[in-house]
């Protein structure tokens, strides 16, 4: 809605950025030792997008992010942030992010309202806005009423919620999200992805990393799907879905015994089977009438459901494996 | 937040404004984070501050100095045993704070509560937080020195003079024991105990066989080089030369100045690579 207004102008300044993409990685590639954490990846993020990093637990996800974030050096390939080279311009590009790293690093000892005016002192920036601004993220925490608590006495998600209100405190457009939902109950990530929700609609760039495909659905207008530091896919959740995907799924459980010896006995139902220790999952574009045919042919599962497909769907199909083990 | 700004709200300045400032004042931006926690537990810090050297001013100074003094002062230079040991004192308080706010808090940066990785992402350097840490733990042992040494002056063992150039020495000796010190916390990525070690085997030995108590000299040879090597033996013997002008050859009292400095530009330096090297992996 402020597009024009909120474009960096540091944009389109160096490093080859077209004109309105905030961060450009090209063979991207971080090695500790002979381990490759990050083999060789290439995106771009615009600005005012909400971009997520899909991918089990290890691909390199947070790897990628800290480089984006200028924390780690990247050991081969380009990227640039805002334009910038966050290797050489280290300090420049940290200022233009707001970033929510994987563990909160709250300062425990500092009561939640100082939390936010130290942050801030840290860009160089006067008390005089630190203080009005502090109250006004608080509010949007939703932590107005714990201004003074210790951080110790915060429950899990508003010490999340306070991570990503000391991550606005210098009003940046790019927003980094390591996993900003991970342990949280599902109350407390509702509440998280609202106000995530209230950033991007104010044009602020969200990239996030996630293993939790509803989230990646949610938040994101266009995700990559990594394992093993290497880009498998990358798209908006549903074309992702479309193209690697049935539309619906079913569900059917037999019991441990029998789910691995059942395969055969559903041989031809639906486009594809995948067999997985608690459950067999049949793709096909009409999970209904799937069903009818494994009843037809006299199996009667424990259970049985039909669900449209997901991201977790995806992922299975391209590396075999489950996004969270 | 853009619709914000527009009902009056005052504007954070540009990136670019943020990242200059923090190249140029980025350390004391972080020694201001350290100074804002210690104000948190500032009572227990002032406590340890007044109550520590009272209580030895009081014991040793008052009580075995009773005893010392009538055996004659010869051995002390001539001076009384409250001025002899107070230069001691105040160098050995504050070596002992700087051991404390050189190893548990790096450890509680680097691992346990993880705070240095919160300015880590923001325009601050590794470099920065390193030296604004040290910044803020310099102006505390300042302060504990000037309360020390105010102390000492209560109890009249503080011949007037150029005396109150011992807290800058106390602080001198508290960086150069601490810094080293503060290159091996960032080191460790585990902790086993090995801070109690280092105060045990290193710190209290020091305290005691660096001439605090009595002159170096005084010890056989067999063990009198553990002052040698020790900043608070060079911190004292320099203390003494400024606080009541103990007689000592030129060159020992600049080889106690160039150790004192020597290690603490060595410590910084371990630090600031090790701080480096650490965030930037």
């Amino acid at each position: 809605m402020h597009n024009e207004a909120i474009l960096p102008s540091t944009a389109n300044k160096a490093g080859g950025q077209a004109p309105g993409t905030v961060i450009t990685a090209e063979n991207l590639t971080k090695t500790y030792g002979d381990v490759a954490a990050v083999d060789g990846i290439s995106f771009s993020v615009r600005a005012g997008e909400s971009f997520g990093l899909l991918g089990p637990n290890g691909a390199g996800k947070s790897t990628t992010m800290k480089m984006i974030g200028g924390v780690t050096r990247r050991t081969a390939g380009n990227l640039r942030i805002m334009g910038l080279d966050p290797d050489s311009h280290g300090p420049e590009v940290r200022a233009h992010l707001g970033v929510v790293p994987q563990q909160d690093n709250l300062d425990e000892e500092l009561r939640v309202r100082d939390n936010l005016l130290v942050y801030g002192r840290y860009f160089g920036l006067p008390l005089s806005y630190l203080k009005p601004k502090a109250d006004e993220l608080l509010e949007f925490a939703q932590l107005t009423d714990k201004a003074k608590s210790k951080v110790d006495a915060l429950s899990g998600g508003m010490k999340r919620r306070l991570t990503i209100a000391r991550s606005l405190i210098n009003e940046p457009r790019i927003l980094l999200l390591d996993e900003p939902t991970t342990g949280l109950d599902p109350q407390a990530r509702h509440i998280l992805w609202d106000r995530l929700f209230r950033l991007k609609e104010q044009g602020v760039t969200l990239v996030l990393t996630t293993h939790y495909m509803d989230e990646a659905e949610q938040l994101c207008d266009r995700l990559i799907v990594v394992d093993k530091g290497r880009i498998m896919a990358e798209g908006s959740p549903a074309r992702l879905i479309r193209e690697h995907s049935t539309r619906e799924v079913l569900e059917l459980r037999f019991g441990s015994e029998r789910n691995t010896t059942i395969a055969a006995e559903l041989d031809g139902i639906g486009e594809r089977l995948e067999v997985l220790p608690d459950r067999v999952l049949i793709y096909a574009d009409d999970g209904e009438s799937a069903l009818e045919q494994v009843a037809s042919r006299g199996l009667r599962p424990l259970t049985s459901l039909v669900r449209r497909s997901s991201l977790e769907d995806v992922f299975l199909r391209l590396t075999g494996r489950s996004l969270v083990d | 937040m853009t619709e914000r700004s527009a009902a009056g709200t005052v504007r954070a300045h540009s990136p670019e404004a943020a990242a200059a400032k923090a190249r140029r004042w980025g350390a004391f931006y972080y020694a201001e984070q350290v100074l804002r926690v210690m104000k948190s537990y500032g009572w227990s810090i002032l406590m340890y501050s007044v109550g520590q050297p009272v209580a030895y001013l009081f014991a040793m100074g008052v009580g075995l100095a009773s005893l010392v003094d009538n055996q004659g002062t010869a051995v002390f230079g001539g001076v009384s045993y409250l001025t002899f040991i107070a230069p001691a004192l105040l160098v050995s308080a504050a070596v002992m704070t700087a051991a404390n706010e050189f190893t548990f808090p790096v450890m509680a940066g680097f691992k346990w509560r993880r705070t240095y990785y919160g300015p880590h992402a923001s325009p601050l350097t590794p470099e920065q937080i390193a030296a604004g840490h040290i910044m803020a733990v310099t102006l505390r042992l300042v302060v504990q020195s000037a309360i020390y040494f105010a102390a000492v002056a209560l109890f009249g063992a503080s011949p007037p003079g150029s005396g109150w150039a011992g807290i800058l020495v106390a602080a001198l000796a508290g960086l150069s024991f601490g810094l080293p010190l503060m290159a091996y916390s960032a080191s460790l990525t585990e902790d086993k105990g090995q801070f109690a070690l280092v105060m045990r085997l290193v710190v209290m030995p020091l305290f005691l066989f660096s001439g605090t108590f009595f002159p170096l000299d005084t010890l056989p040879l067999a063990v009198r080089w553990i002052g040698w090597i020790s900043p608070i033996w060079h911190g004292t013997e320099l203390g003494r030369v400024v606080s009541y002008g103990y007689q000592e050859p030129l060159v020992l009292t600049l080889v106690h100045v160039a150790v004192l400095a020597g290690l603490a530009v060595l410590g910084w330096n371990l630090t600031r690579r090790r701080f480096a090297a650490r965030m930037g992996q």
